[in-house]
């Protein structure tokens, strides 16, 4: 009985499959003969491309050699070096993290937060990465016992180095990343859940929108081509967002604490980032 | 990128196939298509003309001498937006009506807010999930604030009965529940629709809006019509001005750049729905004046039976209690258009009780006469022990839209 209902599926199926290729066939048989002729064009982006491979390298170079000091002051038991290293340090993985998250296991291996883990249904003993020393440095006030996470961290950074040597950047890769970066500060840095032992989010905030920023002004030439008003808008809305973050800047180049921020503070900073997010999102005129 | 002012071709009925043809062959000097939302727009100057569709199901008109969603048979749902400008000049807000009443009237037709795009690597210019649904008899109704006049430097004209509502007794008013430079008020058989038709409007005006609150509602009708009830049970609407003369007495601006226009009065009224549903029927009948059932004025027995507020009983007893909420409302002596929609926003945080009422709607030709109403009820009202207002907002709805015209155009050419 089993079998003959398997059996029947089988030949449904086989029978669903002919109708589609038969429709498929009618459809471009009623296109105009212009239609089929002509391939979809895609715009020249190479030079454009080039060029954010070239940003995410330097940025990823960077990062693993901050990753290395601050590793080291771990490993040495210096937590206030460790401390002043951590939010900076991340800094050059945020502005890259399109291209640090196109490898699956890797991001949450260096950037997973407990949360995350959790949600995948993993232990705390398999947390990994930075998150994992914020915790040690800001909660535990300790580095003792930390070493090998901190090995591990060094070992994943270098990997990705690695990695993003090889990544392919697409045109899509960078249109939709922009827009993820935003996304990112919308879900997560405005409502402090990046950073919730060292409340740091601000400077992954400004990495993002650095991030995006810098695929903006990549694009900014092809994008004037198609809709210089956008390109307007853009750099309004840019500075914008920019303008309000450098009021919660310190003298030292830093940024307070997420805690300092008022309701007020992340109301307008989440509403600057959503008006520059509509726009931001229509750069994909460009490969039309 | 604007396209010069020309009145034949402006008044020229042209289809919007024939419109993108004509700018395809380079019009506007802008490329058409998939620029996503707003490009069409944009390359027109916003002087595309969009008609009422003669083929739509379930279609209320958008043109006419008065906006819908005033006079509209009531809905069966609402979604209402109060709005803060973040634009900053007149100029910019006359923008944003022109760029408004052409997808008004697209979305009253249950059309998209734009045509389809071919470009899939941007987002789409309509959000899409009324796709596949008919206009559902969608009113907008879109009116500005007293706060406005302030923010855009026009305060001369700014009308003297457009003021934020006073303090009335019980009153606890939130500042999250309160107040707006505009609003949004869609109303629609389906509640999707009249979400969608809040959110685009209102994205489609990323950078010159933002929602200060907003308030989702529902109203059902008995299979064999009538008036509705609201979460108490209680008919309400009945009373209602309806014929031509009443409305132009009770709702209908006389003159001015709101002529033929109306103010909403619009509160967020909680209901206590646990401590009401612990008051025998007779107090609740009292409470309002009518029994429950039939909606009768106490005394009577149809809903719409005519009633004198002063009647007693053979003990000397008022037939419809001096405090209860018909009585005091009627004694007022004025009349209003009542357009309430119920709610049911989850559960109150701080008591775990129903975060549950009546986002009440009203038009009236004055401000003052919701005013003369709510005074009346004052302290004496027995509903009050069952309810808090919470949120408040007064709008002056603009007067109708010509074809040709825009949203609000007589406050334009009045400055």
């Amino acid at each position: 009985m089993k079998y003959k209902s398997l059996l029947s599926v089988l030949v449904a199926g086989g029978v669903l499959m002919a109708g589609c290729g038969d429709t498929e066939e009618a459809k471009k048989e009623d296109k105009p003969a212009t239609e089929q002729a002509e391939p979809a064009k895609e715009v020249d982006l190479s030079a454009e491309l080039a060029a954010y491979k070239q940003f995410a390298l330097e940025q990823m170079d960077q990062f693993l050699m901050e990753t290395e000091k601050f590793v080291n002051f771990v490993k040495a038991g210096d937590m206030e070096g460790a401390k002043a290293t951590y939010a900076p340090a991340r800094m050059y993985f945020e502005r890259s993290e399109p291209i640090a998250e196109s490898f699956g296991d890797l991001d949450p291996r260096i950037d997973g937060r407990l949360a995350d883990i959790q949600e995948e249904g993993k232990g705390e003993e398999e947390w990994t990465g930075y998150h994992k020393l914020e915790h040690a440095l800001w909660v535990e006030n300790t580095t003792a016992g930390y070493e090998a996470v901190a090995d591990q961290l060094l070992a994943d950074a270098k990997e990705l180095h690695a990695l993003v040597q090889t990544v392919e950047v697409t045109p899509d890769l960078m249109i939709t990343g922009a827009v993820d970066l935003l996304n990112e500060v919308s879900t997560s840095k405005i409502t402090g859940e990046e950073e919730i032992y060292s409340h740091t989010d601000l400077y992954d905030f400004k990495a993002n929108i650095e991030g995006a920023e810098k695929i903006f002004d990549i694009l900014r030439t092809k994008l004037e081509e198609k809709d210089a008003a956008l390109v307007t808008t853009l750099d309004e809305k840019f500075k914008a967002v920019d303008d309000l973050l450098a009021k919660h800047a310190t003298a030292d180049g830093g940024y307070v604490s997420y805690e300092a921020l008022t309701e007020d503070d992340t109301k307008a900073l989440a509403a600057a980032v959503n008006q520059l997010g509509e726009p931001l999102s229509q750069m994909g005129i460009i490969l039309e | 990128m604007t396209v010069s002012k020309d009145d034949k071709w402006t008044e020229k009925k042209i289809s919007r196939r024939e419109m993108l043809k004509l700018t395809g062959v380079g019009m506007a000097g802008v490329a058409i298509g998939a620029s996503g939302l707003g490009g069409v727009m944009k390359a027109m100057g916003y002087e595309l003309l969009e008609d009422d569709s003669t083929t739509a199901q379930n279609k209320v008109n958008f043109y006419g001498p008065h906006q819908s969603g005033i006079v509209t048979p009531v809905q069966t749902h609402i979604y209402f937006a109060s709005l803060n400008v973040l634009l900053t000049s007149k100029q910019e807000l006359q923008e944003l009506f022109k760029q408004w009443t052409p997808l008004v009237v697209r979305l009253m037709n249950g059309e998209t807010m734009v045509e389809a795009t071919t470009n899939t690597r941007v987002p789409t210019g309509d959000t899409g999930e009324a796709a596949g649904l008919d206009a559902a008899n969608l009113s907008i109704t879109v009116g500005i604030g007293p706060s406005l006049f302030d923010k855009l430097a026009m305060q001369h004209l700014k009308p003297t009965a457009l003021q934020d509502l006073p303090h009335f007794p019980k009153d606890q008013l939130q500042q999250e529940w309160t107040g707006g430079d505009l609003c949004i008020q869609a109303c629609a058989d389906d509640p999707q629709v009249a979400f969608h038709a809040v959110r685009n409007l209102v994205r489609a005006a990323s950078g010159k809006v933002e929602i200060k609150w907003s308030q989702a509602g529902f109203n059902s009708f008995p299979a064999k019509g009538g008036t509705p009830r609201n979460l108490f049970a209680f008919k309400d609407g009945t009373g209602n001005p309806t014929d031509v003369q009443e409305l132009k007495k009770a709702v209908w601006v006389d003159n001015g750049w709101l002529k033929d226009g109306s103010y909403l009065v619009a509160r967020k009224i909680q209901m206590h729905l646990e401590t009401w549903d612990r008051t025998s029927l007779k107090d609740q009948e009292a409470t309002f004046g009518r029994h429950r059932d039939s909606g009768a004025p106490l005394g009577k027995t149809q809903e719409f039976d005519a009633f004198d507020v002063e009647e007693k009983d053979s003990n000397g007893e008022y037939l419809m209690p001096d405090t209860s909420h018909t009585h005091l409302a009627r004694k007022s002596g004025v009349q209003m258009l009542r357009r309430s929609y119920s709610y049911a926003s989850g559960v109150m945080s701080n008591t775990g009780a129903h975060d549950a009422g009546l986002l009440f709607i009203s038009f009236q030709k004055d401000p003052a006469q919701f005013i003369a109403v709510q005074n009346s009820l004052g302290r004496m009202d027995k509903l009050n022990e069952y309810i808090t207002h919470r949120g408040s907002a007064v709008f002056a709805c603009f007067p109708g839209v010509q074809k040709g015209s825009y949203l609000g155009e007589a406050l334009f050419n009045a400055l």
